[in-house]
């Protein structure tokens, strides 16, 4: 079998990526995978954790100093490649910065990309709801209010709450 | 009080401890190893204040750099820090609870480890008590959270939960036969780690191992739990009837009278020796051979360790000082036992 990626040469790597429950396969030549960075988790064998962690995110060479450059933390001003280097996060902010980056490392480390646990008060919390946010609660519960309106006979209310909601939406 | 590490609990044969632990990050402060000493100390204060303001008295605090080297290390041996947490002391701090069950580091890898710790297998226990101390943490202060990941950590293996959940096991019978790498190497593809009692890098003197959960991103706590729990009941069946198959073998019941022989008349003892020989000794209690109280075994086997003797005793004790101290404090607990423990 050729590889998928450039067609030319024998694929000896086979590549199974299993990203939230889709499973998707790939047939690559050696030189192909390890641009693509799928060499990468064994290429820090040997070293420290420090290293073989850093091999977690690292990407192709080429790629990763176009990033150096590019994108910066506004918060604690690491780069990508420092996060790679150091085989740790700045900050929060690094997560939400490089986020599509990051994505790989994750499925990588654990086999899934999605927070499924305990969820922290911040998200529920006013102030850090978006606008739009805020107006679907404002809506939900205007509309809860209208069925119980409508439930107990109490039209005027009801058309009152019709309005406020038509005027919001 | 007794200790949580002294108590005898849940499955206490085989189970010491159980251990939740939480890492958490301040939104508002870069992680640990991108702050400053200043920085360190204000996450510190700020966490401190959050967690005293309505429960003073229950916590103390404990600036790292104002112990010495061996009530530091002592920490870690009694499991209340982790031994990375006693190597760089300077803008580290510790709440602690007087009973010591529950202990936050502050500034280790994370701005926040929160730790409760159980006797025997109390996995539910632990975490009720740990997310109630979390959720009131979380209401006082802005935590590093992401929908799509989770609790952020410094280090991406935390990510998401960012628990860990583990027991710590004794496991002389499975180890003797040779079955721990099949153990590890099938528990890693349930999602576990089997290692050392001391964690990450750390040897299983005595037999005893940590057994915890790995991956934090995707699963609820609650299923990482009971994951662990079910693997943990499987691996205690499997210690008993090993330990049962070889108590048949005469040879192997010589070994653990003379190992009760040897500590309860040496003069020197090394922790190595000391934690083979009371390796043995556990079984026997637990096999009823002897009647000494469970507990008391697992008070020596913390209270023996190097830095602990040496806080105990107050002063930094060469290495044959300690042998001859903890020989005869092992001597001085298991002849208080009754003489009667014949069967």
């Amino acid at each position: 079998m050729l590889c998928q990626n450039c067609g030319k040469r024998e694929a000896g790597t086979h590549i199974k990526r299993v990203v939230n429950g889709e499973t998707s396969e790939s047939h690559l030549c050696s030189e192909c995978a390890s641009a693509l960075g799928y060499s990468d988790v064994f290429s820090g064998l040997g070293f420290g954790f420090k290293e073989l962690l850093g091999g977690m995110f690292s990407e192709s060479q080429a790629a990763q100093n176009q990033l150096a450059i590019a994108e910066r933390c506004k918060k604690c001003g690491n780069s990508w490649h420092d996060i790679v280097r150091d085989g740790k996060v700045g900050c929060a902010d690094c997560y939400r910065t490089f986020y599509d980056k990051l994505v790989p490392t994750l499925q990588r480390i654990h086999g899934r990309t999605h927070h499924n646990g305990k969820v922290s008060r911040i998200v529920t919390s006013e102030e850090t709801k978006t606008p739009e946010q805020l107006k679907k609660e404002k809506i939900d519960s205007l509309k809860k209010q209208l069925d119980e309106a409508v439930s107990v006979q109490n039209f005027e209310l009801a058309a009152k709450l019709r309005d406020e909601i038509k005027e919001i939406g | 009080m007794n200790k949580w590490y002294i108590e005898k609990g849940d499955q206490g044969d085989i189970v010491l401890s159980t251990r939740i632990r939480f890492a958490r990050n301040l939104d508002a402060y870069a992680f640990p190893s991108k702050l400053d000493l200043a920085g360190k100390k204000a996450v510190n204060e700020t966490v401190r204040d959050a967690v005293t303001r309505d429960n003073s008295g229950t916590f103390g605090y404990i600036e790292m750099n104002s112990l010495t080297r061996s009530q530091a290390v002592s920490l870690a041996e009694r499991h209340l820090i982790s031994p990375e947490f006693t190597t760089n002391r300077d803008g580290r701090a510790l709440l602690l609870t007087q009973d010591e069950s529950v202990s936050i580091m502050l500034c280790e890898e994370d701005h926040i480890r929160l730790q409760v710790m159980k006797s025997g297998l109390a996995l539910n226990e632990a975490y009720d008590i740990a997310n109630s101390i979390d959720n009131m943490i979380d209401a006082k202060l802005h935590y590093a959270f992401d929908e799509r990941m989770g609790y952020l950590t410094q280090c991406p293996t935390n990510l998401g939960t960012a628990m860990r959940a583990s027991v710590m096991l004794h496991l002389p019978a499975l180890t003797a036969l040779g079955r721990i790498p099949g153990i590890s190497a099938t528990v890693s593809k349930l999602g576990l780690v089997i290692r050392g009692a001391y964690g990450e890098g750390s040897s299983s003197k005595g037999s005893i191992y940590q057994l915890s959960n790995q991956i934090t991103l995707g699963i609820t706590e609650q299923a990482a739990i009971a994951n662990l729990n079910a693997i943990t009941m499987q691996i205690i069946t499997q210690e008993r009837a090993a330990q049962e198959s070889l108590l048949k073998n005469p040879v192997q019941i010589d070994k653990i009278w003379r190992a009760m022989g040897i500590l309860k008349s040496a003069r020197l003892l090394s922790c190595d020796e000391f934690m083979e020989l009371i390796s043995l000794v556990r079984v026997g209690v637990a096999q009823n051979i002897f009647e000494t109280q469970m507990e008391k075994v697992n008070e020596l086997i913390v209270m023996m360790q190097p830095a602990t003797v040496n806080a105990s005793e107050g002063r930094e004790l060469d290495p044959s000082e300690r042998d001859s101290i903890r020989a005869a404090k092992v001597r001085e607990t298991l002849l208080r036992e009754k003489e009667d423990d014949e069967l």
